[in-house]
Protein backbone atom coordinates (compact mmCIF):
# COMPACT_ATOMS: atom_id res chain seq x y z
CA UNK A 1 0.00 0.00 0.00
CA UNK A 2 1.58 3.56 -0.89
CA UNK A 3 0.36 5.61 2.26
CA UNK A 4 1.32 8.70 0.15
CA UNK A 5 -1.95 8.20 -1.54
CA UNK A 6 -3.78 7.37 1.44
CA UNK A 7 -5.65 9.37 3.68
CA UNK A 8 -6.67 8.93 7.65
CA UNK A 9 -10.00 8.18 6.52
CA UNK A 10 -9.57 6.18 3.14
CA UNK A 11 -6.94 3.94 5.90
CA UNK A 12 -10.26 3.75 8.63
CA UNK A 13 -12.48 2.69 6.09
CA UNK A 14 -9.92 -0.38 4.67
CA UNK A 15 -9.39 -0.77 8.73
CA UNK A 16 -13.38 -0.74 9.50
CA UNK A 17 -14.01 -3.45 5.95
CA UNK A 18 -11.01 -5.28 7.14
CA UNK A 19 -9.03 -4.92 3.91
CA UNK A 20 -6.08 -4.46 6.42
CA UNK A 21 -5.28 -4.85 9.98
CA UNK A 22 -3.81 -2.26 12.31
CA UNK A 23 -1.01 -4.30 12.61
CA UNK A 24 -0.68 -4.93 8.89
CA UNK A 25 -0.41 -0.91 9.54
CA UNK A 26 2.35 -0.66 11.39
CA UNK A 27 4.59 -3.71 10.07
CA UNK A 28 4.11 -2.15 6.89
CA UNK A 29 5.08 1.63 8.29
CA UNK A 30 7.74 -0.06 10.21
CA UNK A 31 9.22 -1.58 6.83
CA UNK A 32 9.27 1.57 4.89
CA UNK A 33 11.09 3.47 7.43
CA UNK A 34 13.42 0.88 7.94
CA UNK A 35 14.08 1.04 4.02
CA UNK A 36 14.16 4.66 4.00
CA UNK A 37 15.89 5.32 7.07
CA UNK A 38 19.93 5.12 5.47
CA UNK A 39 19.05 7.82 3.35
CA UNK A 40 16.59 10.19 4.68
CA UNK A 41 17.18 10.13 8.69
CA UNK A 42 13.50 10.99 9.28
CA UNK A 43 13.81 8.75 13.07
CA UNK A 44 15.75 8.32 15.78
CA UNK A 45 13.53 5.47 17.37
CA UNK A 46 11.15 3.09 15.72
CA UNK A 47 8.79 1.82 18.04
CA UNK A 48 9.32 -1.93 17.64
CA UNK A 49 6.00 -2.41 20.49
CA UNK A 50 4.24 -0.77 17.59
CA UNK A 51 2.78 -3.66 15.45
CA UNK A 52 1.89 -5.21 19.68
CA UNK A 53 0.00 -2.23 20.39
CA UNK A 54 -1.96 -2.42 16.87
CA UNK A 55 -2.46 -6.11 17.59
CA UNK A 56 -4.60 -4.87 20.45
CA UNK A 57 -6.57 -2.42 18.78
CA UNK A 58 -7.36 -4.87 15.84
CA UNK A 59 -8.18 -7.38 18.84
CA UNK A 60 -10.89 -4.73 20.43
CA UNK A 61 -11.82 -3.58 17.20
CA UNK A 62 -11.48 -0.48 15.20
CA UNK A 63 -13.17 2.05 16.67
CA UNK A 64 -12.88 5.85 15.77
CA UNK A 65 -11.27 7.50 13.22
CA UNK A 66 -7.75 6.99 14.44
CA UNK A 67 -8.32 3.88 15.51
CA UNK A 68 -5.15 1.49 14.16
CA UNK A 69 -3.41 4.78 12.05
CA UNK A 70 0.31 4.99 12.65
CA UNK A 71 1.19 8.40 13.44
CA UNK A 72 4.44 9.84 14.40
CA UNK A 73 6.32 11.91 17.02
CA UNK A 74 8.52 14.53 17.09
CA UNK A 75 11.17 13.48 19.38
CA UNK A 76 11.24 16.07 22.44
CA UNK A 77 7.27 14.90 23.04
CA UNK A 78 8.31 12.45 25.67
CA UNK A 79 6.99 8.55 25.65
CA UNK A 80 6.73 6.29 28.18
CA UNK A 81 9.01 3.05 27.80
CA UNK A 82 10.16 4.45 24.72
CA UNK A 83 13.90 6.41 24.55
CA UNK A 84 12.95 10.81 23.80
CA UNK A 85 16.12 13.15 23.28
CA UNK A 86 15.00 15.87 21.86
CA UNK A 87 17.75 15.02 19.46
CA UNK A 88 20.29 16.49 22.32
CA UNK A 89 23.23 14.27 23.64
CA UNK A 90 22.23 15.37 26.87
CA UNK A 91 18.99 13.16 26.93
CA UNK A 92 20.92 10.50 24.38
CA UNK A 93 19.23 7.58 27.34
CA UNK A 94 16.39 9.28 28.58
CA UNK A 95 13.74 7.17 29.39
CA UNK A 96 10.77 8.65 30.00
CA UNK A 97 8.27 7.18 32.66
CA UNK A 98 5.40 9.15 31.95
CA UNK A 99 3.23 10.33 28.50
CA UNK A 100 2.78 13.35 27.35
CA UNK A 101 -1.01 14.26 26.85
CA UNK A 102 -1.07 14.42 23.27
CA UNK A 103 0.30 10.57 23.32
CA UNK A 104 -2.10 9.56 25.79
CA UNK A 105 -5.16 11.50 23.85
CA UNK A 106 -4.24 9.82 20.46
CA UNK A 107 -3.34 6.44 21.98
CA UNK A 108 -6.62 6.70 23.39
CA UNK A 109 -8.76 7.17 20.42
CA UNK A 110 -6.41 4.29 19.26
CA UNK A 111 -3.75 5.76 17.06
CA UNK A 112 -0.06 4.06 16.99
CA UNK A 113 2.73 5.69 17.76
CA UNK A 114 5.11 3.83 15.51
CA UNK A 115 8.33 5.51 16.82
CA UNK A 116 10.30 9.50 17.05
CA UNK A 117 11.48 11.58 14.31
CA UNK A 118 14.09 13.58 14.10
CA UNK A 119 14.70 17.67 14.93
CA UNK A 120 16.73 19.98 15.52
CA UNK A 121 18.46 20.09 19.05
CA UNK A 122 16.20 20.80 21.88
CA UNK A 123 13.99 21.73 18.63
CA UNK A 124 16.44 25.05 18.48
CA UNK A 125 16.94 25.57 14.26
CA UNK A 126 15.90 25.16 11.22
CA UNK A 127 17.06 22.66 9.10
CA UNK A 128 17.72 19.35 11.59
CA UNK A 129 21.22 19.60 11.10
CA UNK A 130 21.81 20.48 14.74
CA UNK A 131 20.48 17.16 15.71
CA UNK A 132 22.62 14.63 17.71
CA UNK A 133 22.12 12.06 15.96
CA UNK A 134 22.85 13.50 12.34
CA UNK A 135 20.56 15.58 9.92
CA UNK A 136 17.88 14.52 7.88
CA UNK A 137 17.29 15.20 4.34
CA UNK A 138 15.02 16.50 1.66
CA UNK A 139 12.76 13.67 0.51
CA UNK A 140 12.52 15.80 -3.00
CA UNK A 141 15.89 16.79 -3.56
CA UNK A 142 19.09 14.87 -0.85
CA UNK A 143 21.27 17.88 -0.74
CA UNK A 144 18.38 19.81 0.73
CA UNK A 145 17.42 20.29 4.36
CA UNK A 146 13.89 19.42 5.24
CA UNK A 147 13.78 22.72 7.43
CA UNK A 148 13.06 22.29 10.81
CA UNK A 149 13.30 21.79 13.61
CA UNK A 150 10.32 19.17 12.74
CA UNK A 151 12.44 18.27 10.04
CA UNK A 152 12.03 14.08 10.38
CA UNK A 153 7.94 14.39 11.04
CA UNK A 154 8.05 16.55 7.86
CA UNK A 155 10.27 14.33 5.93
CA UNK A 156 8.13 11.37 7.12
CA UNK A 157 4.93 12.07 5.60
CA UNK A 158 6.60 13.47 2.34
CA UNK A 159 7.96 10.26 1.97
CA UNK A 160 4.60 8.12 2.76
CA UNK A 161 6.16 6.71 5.67
CA UNK A 162 3.36 7.97 8.20
CA UNK A 163 0.49 9.67 7.09
CA UNK A 164 0.77 12.46 9.85
CA UNK A 165 3.19 13.74 12.42
CA UNK A 166 3.04 15.77 15.04
CA UNK A 167 5.40 18.09 15.70
CA UNK A 168 5.82 21.60 17.56
CA UNK A 169 6.36 25.09 16.59
CA UNK A 170 8.23 27.84 18.47
CA UNK A 171 9.22 30.17 15.89
CA UNK A 172 7.65 28.54 12.20
CA UNK A 173 9.47 24.51 13.33
CA UNK A 174 6.16 22.94 11.90
CA UNK A 175 5.22 25.77 9.19
CA UNK A 176 8.57 25.90 7.49
CA UNK A 177 9.63 22.21 7.49
CA UNK A 178 5.93 21.55 6.03
CA UNK A 179 6.57 24.29 3.70
CA UNK A 180 10.25 22.70 2.33
CA UNK A 181 8.96 19.19 1.83
CA UNK A 182 5.54 19.98 0.45
CA UNK A 183 3.00 18.85 3.24
CA UNK A 184 0.61 20.91 5.03
CA UNK A 185 1.67 21.69 8.92
CA UNK A 186 -0.66 23.59 11.29
CA UNK A 187 0.94 25.41 14.61
CA UNK A 188 -2.30 25.99 16.59
CA UNK A 189 -3.14 28.93 18.77
CA UNK A 190 -1.19 29.19 22.09
CA UNK A 191 -3.36 26.99 25.08
CA UNK A 192 -4.94 24.69 22.23
CA UNK A 193 -3.40 21.85 23.06
CA UNK A 194 -1.80 21.28 26.41
CA UNK A 195 1.94 20.96 26.16
CA UNK A 196 2.16 18.35 29.27
CA UNK A 197 5.57 16.37 28.27
CA UNK A 198 6.40 18.92 25.66
CA UNK A 199 10.50 19.18 26.11
CA UNK A 200 10.05 23.14 27.18
CA UNK A 201 12.10 25.09 24.68
CA UNK A 202 10.18 28.92 24.90
CA UNK A 203 7.68 28.41 26.99
CA UNK A 204 5.69 31.73 25.85
CA UNK A 205 5.47 30.37 22.21
CA UNK A 206 6.08 26.37 22.88
CA UNK A 207 2.65 25.16 20.99
CA UNK A 208 2.27 21.37 19.45
CA UNK A 209 0.25 20.59 15.96
CA UNK A 210 0.31 18.36 12.96
CA UNK A 211 1.84 17.90 9.78
CA UNK A 212 0.43 15.57 7.53
CA UNK A 213 0.13 15.40 2.83
CA UNK A 214 -3.44 16.31 3.73
CA UNK A 215 -5.48 19.04 5.28
CA UNK A 216 -8.52 16.83 6.48
CA UNK A 217 -5.58 14.54 8.33
CA UNK A 218 -3.97 17.03 10.60
CA UNK A 219 -8.24 18.28 11.37
CA UNK A 220 -8.75 14.79 12.38
CA UNK A 221 -5.75 14.93 14.51
CA UNK A 222 -6.26 18.11 16.04
CA UNK A 223 -9.89 17.54 17.13
CA UNK A 224 -8.55 14.75 18.79
CA UNK A 225 -5.44 15.52 20.73
CA UNK A 226 -6.30 19.75 21.29
CA UNK A 227 -8.36 21.05 24.39
CA UNK A 228 -7.88 21.74 28.40
CA UNK A 229 -5.57 19.72 30.47
CA UNK A 230 -5.57 19.88 34.37
CA UNK A 231 -1.26 19.22 33.59
CA UNK A 232 -1.39 22.70 31.54
CA UNK A 233 -2.74 25.80 32.80
CA UNK A 234 -1.74 27.78 29.97
CA UNK A 235 -4.28 25.01 28.35
CA UNK A 236 -7.22 27.09 27.43
CA UNK A 237 -10.96 25.18 28.73
CA UNK A 238 -12.81 26.29 25.13
CA UNK A 239 -14.54 23.64 23.42
CA UNK A 240 -12.69 21.94 20.54
CA UNK A 241 -14.75 21.94 17.49
CA UNK A 242 -14.78 18.39 14.91
CA UNK A 243 -12.43 20.10 12.64
CA UNK A 244 -12.78 17.73 9.56
CA UNK A 245 -16.13 17.40 10.03
CA UNK A 246 -16.48 20.90 9.76
CA UNK A 247 -14.02 21.56 6.75
CA UNK A 248 -15.76 23.55 4.31
CA UNK A 249 -13.92 25.28 1.16
CA UNK A 250 -16.41 28.17 0.44
CA UNK A 251 -14.01 31.07 0.33
CA UNK A 252 -16.84 33.58 -1.04
CA UNK A 253 -16.41 36.66 1.48
CA UNK A 254 -13.12 35.81 3.42
CA UNK A 255 -11.00 39.09 4.07
CA UNK A 256 -7.76 38.14 3.42
CA UNK A 257 -4.74 40.69 4.98
CA UNK A 258 -1.52 40.65 2.74
CA UNK A 259 1.23 42.27 4.71
CA UNK A 260 3.45 43.98 2.07
CA UNK A 261 6.82 43.66 4.27
CA UNK A 262 5.77 39.89 3.92
CA UNK A 263 7.20 40.73 0.58
CA UNK A 264 10.78 40.82 1.70
CA UNK A 265 13.42 42.00 -0.69
CA UNK A 266 15.12 38.68 -0.18
CA UNK A 267 12.37 36.25 -0.94
CA UNK A 268 12.81 34.29 -4.14
CA UNK A 269 11.09 35.44 -7.16
CA UNK A 270 9.67 31.84 -7.82
CA UNK A 271 8.45 31.97 -4.03
CA UNK A 272 6.63 35.13 -4.58
CA UNK A 273 5.35 33.79 -8.09
CA UNK A 274 3.31 30.95 -6.44
CA UNK A 275 2.01 32.61 -3.67
CA UNK A 276 0.69 35.44 -5.98
CA UNK A 277 -0.91 32.19 -8.17
CA UNK A 278 -2.06 30.76 -4.64
CA UNK A 279 -3.80 34.52 -3.81
CA UNK A 280 -5.58 34.73 -7.40
CA UNK A 281 -6.62 31.38 -7.11
CA UNK A 282 -8.46 32.98 -3.60
CA UNK A 283 -9.98 35.94 -5.23
CA UNK A 284 -11.51 33.88 -8.16
CA UNK A 285 -12.89 31.49 -5.29
CA UNK A 286 -14.61 34.65 -3.81
CA UNK A 287 -12.43 36.10 -1.05
CA UNK A 288 -11.10 39.88 -1.25
CA UNK A 289 -7.51 39.83 -1.09
CA UNK A 290 -5.95 43.46 0.00
CA UNK A 291 -2.17 44.64 1.59
CA UNK A 292 -1.82 45.72 4.90
CA UNK A 293 1.11 47.00 6.63
CA UNK A 294 2.85 45.68 9.57
CA UNK A 295 5.55 47.53 10.19
CA UNK A 296 7.01 46.45 13.07
CA UNK A 297 7.87 43.09 11.74
CA UNK A 298 10.95 44.64 10.85
CA UNK A 299 11.81 43.62 14.53
CA UNK A 300 10.01 40.27 14.62
CA UNK A 301 13.36 38.16 14.72
CA UNK A 302 15.39 40.64 16.99
CA UNK A 303 12.06 39.90 19.79
CA UNK A 304 11.55 35.99 18.71
CA UNK A 305 15.93 35.69 19.79
CA UNK A 306 15.87 37.74 22.86
CA UNK A 307 12.73 36.27 23.98
CA UNK A 308 13.13 32.69 23.39
CA UNK A 309 16.64 32.07 23.91
CA UNK A 310 15.79 33.76 27.50
CA UNK A 311 13.18 31.07 28.07
CA UNK A 312 15.27 28.69 26.75
CA UNK A 313 18.33 29.63 29.29
CA UNK A 314 15.87 29.42 31.95
CA UNK A 315 13.97 26.08 30.74
CA UNK A 316 17.40 24.40 30.53
CA UNK A 317 19.00 25.02 33.43
CA UNK A 318 17.42 21.55 34.61
CA UNK A 319 20.06 19.69 32.61
CA UNK A 320 22.57 19.38 35.09
CA UNK A 321 23.74 15.60 35.08
CA UNK A 322 22.39 15.08 38.27
CA UNK A 323 18.50 12.96 37.50
CA UNK A 324 18.38 11.74 34.40
CA UNK A 325 20.31 12.05 31.04
CA UNK A 326 24.70 12.30 30.50
CA UNK A 327 26.86 12.46 33.24
CA UNK A 328 30.14 13.69 32.58
CA UNK A 329 32.89 11.40 33.87
CA UNK A 330 36.25 12.37 36.28
CA UNK A 331 34.54 15.22 37.99
CA UNK A 332 35.77 16.77 41.09
CA UNK A 333 32.58 18.40 43.06
CA UNK A 334 29.15 18.91 42.08
CA UNK A 335 29.57 22.10 40.35
CA UNK A 336 32.12 20.74 37.98
CA UNK A 337 29.63 18.17 37.41
CA UNK A 338 26.60 20.81 35.94
CA UNK A 339 29.62 22.47 33.70
CA UNK A 340 31.05 19.24 32.36
CA UNK A 341 27.76 17.60 32.00
CA UNK A 342 26.43 20.40 29.79
CA UNK A 343 29.49 21.82 28.29
CA UNK A 344 30.00 17.67 27.08
CA UNK A 345 26.23 17.27 26.49
CA UNK A 346 24.84 20.72 24.80
CA UNK A 347 25.75 21.30 20.93
CA UNK A 348 26.70 24.44 19.68
CA UNK A 349 23.56 26.08 18.99
CA UNK A 350 22.17 24.96 21.93
CA UNK A 351 24.79 26.67 23.70
CA UNK A 352 24.77 29.78 21.68
CA UNK A 353 20.89 30.31 22.60
CA UNK A 354 21.91 29.48 25.95
CA UNK A 355 23.79 31.74 26.27
CA UNK A 356 22.57 34.66 24.26
CA UNK A 357 19.35 34.49 26.74
CA UNK A 358 21.83 34.10 29.32
CA UNK A 359 23.06 37.43 28.03
CA UNK A 360 19.69 38.42 27.84
CA UNK A 361 18.54 38.30 31.30
CA UNK A 362 21.91 39.75 32.90
CA UNK A 363 22.29 42.86 35.23
CA UNK A 364 22.82 45.05 32.86
CA UNK A 365 21.11 43.95 30.19
CA UNK A 366 17.74 43.07 31.22
CA UNK A 367 16.05 46.16 30.27
CA UNK A 368 17.96 47.21 27.00
CA UNK A 369 17.17 43.61 26.02
CA UNK A 370 14.84 41.18 27.82
CA UNK A 371 12.05 44.17 28.67
CA UNK A 372 12.29 46.13 25.52
CA UNK A 373 11.93 42.81 23.80
CA UNK A 374 8.99 42.02 25.71
CA UNK A 375 7.64 45.42 24.96
CA UNK A 376 8.43 45.42 21.54
CA UNK A 377 6.74 41.98 21.08
CA UNK A 378 3.41 43.97 22.96
CA UNK A 379 3.42 46.52 19.73
CA UNK A 380 3.77 43.71 17.12
CA UNK A 381 0.89 42.36 18.88
CA UNK A 382 -0.88 45.15 18.08
CA UNK A 383 -0.72 45.43 15.04
CA UNK A 384 -1.12 41.94 14.24
CA UNK A 385 -4.39 42.31 16.58
CA UNK A 386 -5.37 45.63 14.72
CA UNK A 387 -5.47 43.76 10.79
CA UNK A 388 -7.00 40.67 12.29
CA UNK A 389 -10.08 43.31 13.43
CA UNK A 390 -10.63 43.81 9.71
CA UNK A 391 -9.61 40.92 7.91
CA UNK A 392 -10.25 37.03 8.70
CA UNK A 393 -6.97 35.77 7.72
CA UNK A 394 -3.31 36.81 7.00
CA UNK A 395 -1.44 35.54 4.17
CA UNK A 396 1.98 35.56 2.74
CA UNK A 397 5.02 33.14 1.85
CA UNK A 398 5.81 30.55 5.01
CA UNK A 399 9.62 31.06 4.25
CA UNK A 400 11.66 33.52 2.20
CA UNK A 401 13.25 30.81 -0.23
CA UNK A 402 12.90 26.77 -0.86
CA UNK A 403 14.66 24.04 0.65
CA UNK A 404 18.63 25.19 0.79
CA UNK A 405 21.33 23.04 0.97
CA UNK A 406 22.42 21.28 3.75
CA UNK A 407 26.17 23.06 4.63
CA UNK A 408 24.91 26.31 3.67
CA UNK A 409 24.02 28.17 6.44
CA UNK A 410 25.34 25.87 9.49
CA UNK A 411 27.92 27.72 10.01
CA UNK A 412 26.33 31.14 10.04
CA UNK A 413 24.09 31.55 12.61
CA UNK A 414 22.26 34.64 11.70
CA UNK A 415 21.68 33.89 8.32
CA UNK A 416 20.05 30.72 9.94
CA UNK A 417 17.66 32.75 12.04
CA UNK A 418 16.70 35.49 9.37
CA UNK A 419 14.93 32.06 7.69
CA UNK A 420 12.56 32.39 10.58
CA UNK A 421 11.16 36.11 9.61
CA UNK A 422 7.72 34.84 8.25
CA UNK A 423 6.81 32.19 10.55
CA UNK A 424 7.88 34.26 13.92
CA UNK A 425 5.09 36.93 13.85
CA UNK A 426 2.50 33.76 14.79
CA UNK A 427 4.61 32.60 17.57
CA UNK A 428 5.06 36.36 18.59
CA UNK A 429 1.38 36.81 19.18
CA UNK A 430 0.46 33.34 19.98
CA UNK A 431 -1.89 33.45 16.27
CA UNK A 432 -2.83 29.85 14.80
CA UNK A 433 -0.95 29.41 11.45
CA UNK A 434 -0.70 26.47 8.80
CA UNK A 435 1.43 26.07 5.79
CA UNK A 436 -0.20 24.45 2.40
CA UNK A 437 1.64 23.17 -0.75
CA UNK A 438 1.34 26.07 -3.35
CA UNK A 439 3.40 25.20 -5.86
CA UNK A 440 7.00 24.79 -7.15
CA UNK A 441 10.26 27.02 -7.23
CA UNK A 442 13.53 25.56 -8.85
CA UNK A 443 11.77 21.83 -8.26
CA UNK A 444 11.30 22.48 -4.40
CA UNK A 445 7.87 23.11 -2.83
CA UNK A 446 6.70 26.28 -1.74
CA UNK A 447 4.48 27.01 1.01
CA UNK A 448 1.45 29.72 1.65
CA UNK A 449 1.24 30.93 5.33
CA UNK A 450 -2.29 31.56 6.64
CA UNK A 451 -2.66 32.75 9.99
CA UNK A 452 -5.95 33.17 12.03
CA UNK A 453 -7.36 34.86 15.02
CA UNK A 454 -7.12 33.23 17.93
CA UNK A 455 -9.02 30.19 18.35
CA UNK A 456 -9.85 30.23 14.24
CA UNK A 457 -8.03 26.70 13.49
CA UNK A 458 -11.13 25.78 11.52
CA UNK A 459 -10.91 29.13 9.10
CA UNK A 460 -6.96 28.48 8.59
CA UNK A 461 -7.50 24.83 8.12
CA UNK A 462 -10.72 25.87 5.64
CA UNK A 463 -8.59 27.92 3.52
CA UNK A 464 -6.12 25.56 3.32
CA UNK A 465 -8.40 22.96 2.28
CA UNK A 466 -9.45 25.32 -0.44
CA UNK A 467 -6.33 25.79 -1.83
CA UNK A 468 -5.76 21.83 -1.39
CA UNK A 469 -8.54 21.19 -3.77
CA UNK A 470 -7.80 23.62 -6.24
CA UNK A 471 -4.08 22.63 -6.80
CA UNK A 472 -4.02 19.01 -5.45
CA UNK A 473 -0.29 19.16 -4.78
CA UNK A 474 -1.01 15.91 -2.85
CA UNK A 475 -0.79 14.09 -6.00
CA UNK A 476 2.99 15.28 -6.30
CA UNK A 477 5.72 12.45 -5.87
CA UNK A 478 8.76 13.92 -4.14
CA UNK A 479 11.53 14.06 -6.62
CA UNK A 480 13.96 12.11 -5.29
CA UNK A 481 11.70 9.34 -4.21
CA UNK A 482 10.31 9.00 -7.92
CA UNK A 483 9.86 5.48 -9.63
CA UNK A 484 10.53 3.65 -5.98
CA UNK A 485 7.20 2.65 -5.14
CA UNK B 1 29.58 44.97 21.18
CA UNK B 2 30.06 42.46 23.13
CA UNK B 3 33.30 41.69 24.89
CA UNK B 4 35.54 38.48 25.02
CA UNK B 5 35.07 38.66 28.83
CA UNK B 6 31.56 39.23 28.27
CA UNK B 7 31.02 36.25 26.87
CA UNK B 8 33.76 34.28 29.19
CA UNK B 9 31.62 35.45 32.42
CA UNK B 10 27.91 34.54 30.44
CA UNK B 11 29.19 31.09 30.56
CA UNK B 12 29.81 30.94 34.23
CA UNK B 13 26.40 32.25 34.35
CA UNK B 14 25.14 29.86 32.23
CA UNK B 15 27.14 26.50 34.14
CA UNK B 16 29.16 26.40 30.91
CA UNK B 17 32.97 26.09 29.97
CA UNK B 18 33.95 27.28 26.35
CA UNK B 19 36.69 25.06 25.09
CA UNK B 20 40.11 27.66 24.19
CA UNK B 21 39.81 26.73 20.89
CA UNK B 22 35.95 27.35 20.65
CA UNK B 23 35.92 30.68 22.66
CA UNK B 24 36.61 32.87 19.16
CA UNK B 25 34.42 31.54 17.04
CA UNK B 26 31.70 32.05 20.04
CA UNK B 27 32.76 35.35 20.62
CA UNK B 28 32.15 36.57 16.65
CA UNK B 29 29.14 34.91 16.51
CA UNK B 30 27.27 36.44 19.55
CA UNK B 31 28.32 39.79 18.52
CA UNK B 32 26.94 39.21 15.40
CA UNK B 33 23.47 38.12 16.89
CA UNK B 34 23.98 40.59 20.02
CA UNK B 35 24.33 43.21 17.47
CA UNK B 36 21.53 42.45 15.45
CA UNK B 37 19.54 42.54 18.78
CA UNK B 38 20.74 45.71 19.52
CA UNK B 39 18.26 47.28 16.69
CA UNK B 40 15.43 46.71 19.31
CA UNK B 41 17.06 50.18 20.92
CA UNK B 42 15.70 52.43 17.88
CA UNK B 43 12.21 51.47 18.52
CA UNK B 44 10.12 53.88 20.97
CA UNK B 45 8.42 52.35 23.80
CA UNK B 46 7.75 54.49 25.71
CA UNK B 47 4.73 53.47 28.41
CA UNK B 48 4.27 50.34 26.61
CA UNK B 49 3.90 47.51 28.96
CA UNK B 50 6.01 44.38 28.23
CA UNK B 51 4.75 41.09 27.60
CA UNK B 52 6.27 38.58 29.25
CA UNK B 53 3.07 35.76 28.92
CA UNK B 54 0.76 34.51 26.41
CA UNK B 55 -2.98 33.38 26.77
CA UNK B 56 -5.10 33.46 29.94
CA UNK B 57 -2.42 34.47 33.11
CA UNK B 58 -5.18 34.27 35.63
CA UNK B 59 -3.76 32.10 38.54
CA UNK B 60 -5.15 28.57 38.26
CA UNK B 61 -6.20 26.79 40.96
CA UNK B 62 -6.52 22.90 42.48
CA UNK B 63 -7.58 21.14 45.86
CA UNK B 64 -4.55 21.05 48.14
CA UNK B 65 -4.39 17.11 47.67
CA UNK B 66 -1.96 14.86 47.12
CA UNK B 67 -2.35 12.58 43.98
CA UNK B 68 -0.28 9.84 42.98
CA UNK B 69 2.10 9.83 39.84
CA UNK B 70 4.77 7.89 39.83
CA UNK B 71 6.96 5.70 42.37
CA UNK B 72 10.08 6.41 43.98
CA UNK B 73 11.53 3.48 41.73
CA UNK B 74 10.28 5.08 38.30
CA UNK B 75 11.68 8.61 39.52
CA UNK B 76 14.64 7.17 39.91
CA UNK B 77 14.90 4.96 36.82
CA UNK B 78 16.94 7.48 34.77
CA UNK B 79 19.36 8.56 37.70
CA UNK B 80 22.79 8.41 36.09
CA UNK B 81 24.15 7.33 40.37
CA UNK B 82 22.34 6.05 42.38
CA UNK B 83 22.98 4.25 46.21
CA UNK B 84 20.51 2.87 48.73
CA UNK B 85 17.64 4.54 46.88
CA UNK B 86 19.02 8.07 46.50
CA UNK B 87 20.87 9.96 43.85
CA UNK B 88 24.34 9.94 44.47
CA UNK B 89 26.57 13.11 43.07
CA UNK B 90 29.88 13.88 44.04
CA UNK B 91 31.27 15.82 46.68
CA UNK B 92 29.28 19.07 47.58
CA UNK B 93 31.52 20.76 50.07
CA UNK B 94 35.13 20.51 48.80
CA UNK B 95 37.64 19.35 51.65
CA UNK B 96 39.85 22.66 51.20
CA UNK B 97 36.37 25.19 51.34
CA UNK B 98 36.15 23.31 55.11
CA UNK B 99 39.79 23.97 56.13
Amino acid sequence: MDIKKETIASLHEKLANKEVTAEELADQAITKINANEKKLNTFITVNDKAPEAAKKIDDEGIKGPLSGIPIAFKDNIVTNGIKTTAASKILYNFMPVYSATVLEKLEAAGAIDIGKTNLDEFAMGSSTETSFFGTTVNPWDFSRVPGGSSGGSAAAVAAGEVVAALGTDTGGSIRQPAAFNGVFGIKPTYGRVSRWGIIAFSSSMDQVGVLSKRVEDSAAVLSVMAGHDEHDSTSSEKEVPDYRANLNKDMHGVKIAVPKEFWHEGTHPEVLKSVNEALDAYKKMGATVEEVSLPTLKHAVEVYYVLASSEASSNLQRYDGVRYGFRADDVKNIKDLFVKSRSEGFGDEVKRRIMLGTFALSAGAYDAYFKKAAQVRTIFINELTKVLNDYDLIMGPSTTTPAFKIGEKVDDPLAMYMNDILTIPANLAGLPAASVPAGLADGMPVGLQIIGKPFAEQEVFNAAYALQEENKFYEKVPTALKGED
Amino acid sequence: MISKDEILHVATLANLKLQDNEVDSFVSQLDKIVGMESKLSSVDTTGIEPTYNMGDTNSVFREDKGVRTQTREQMLENVPETDNNLIKVPTIVDKEDDE
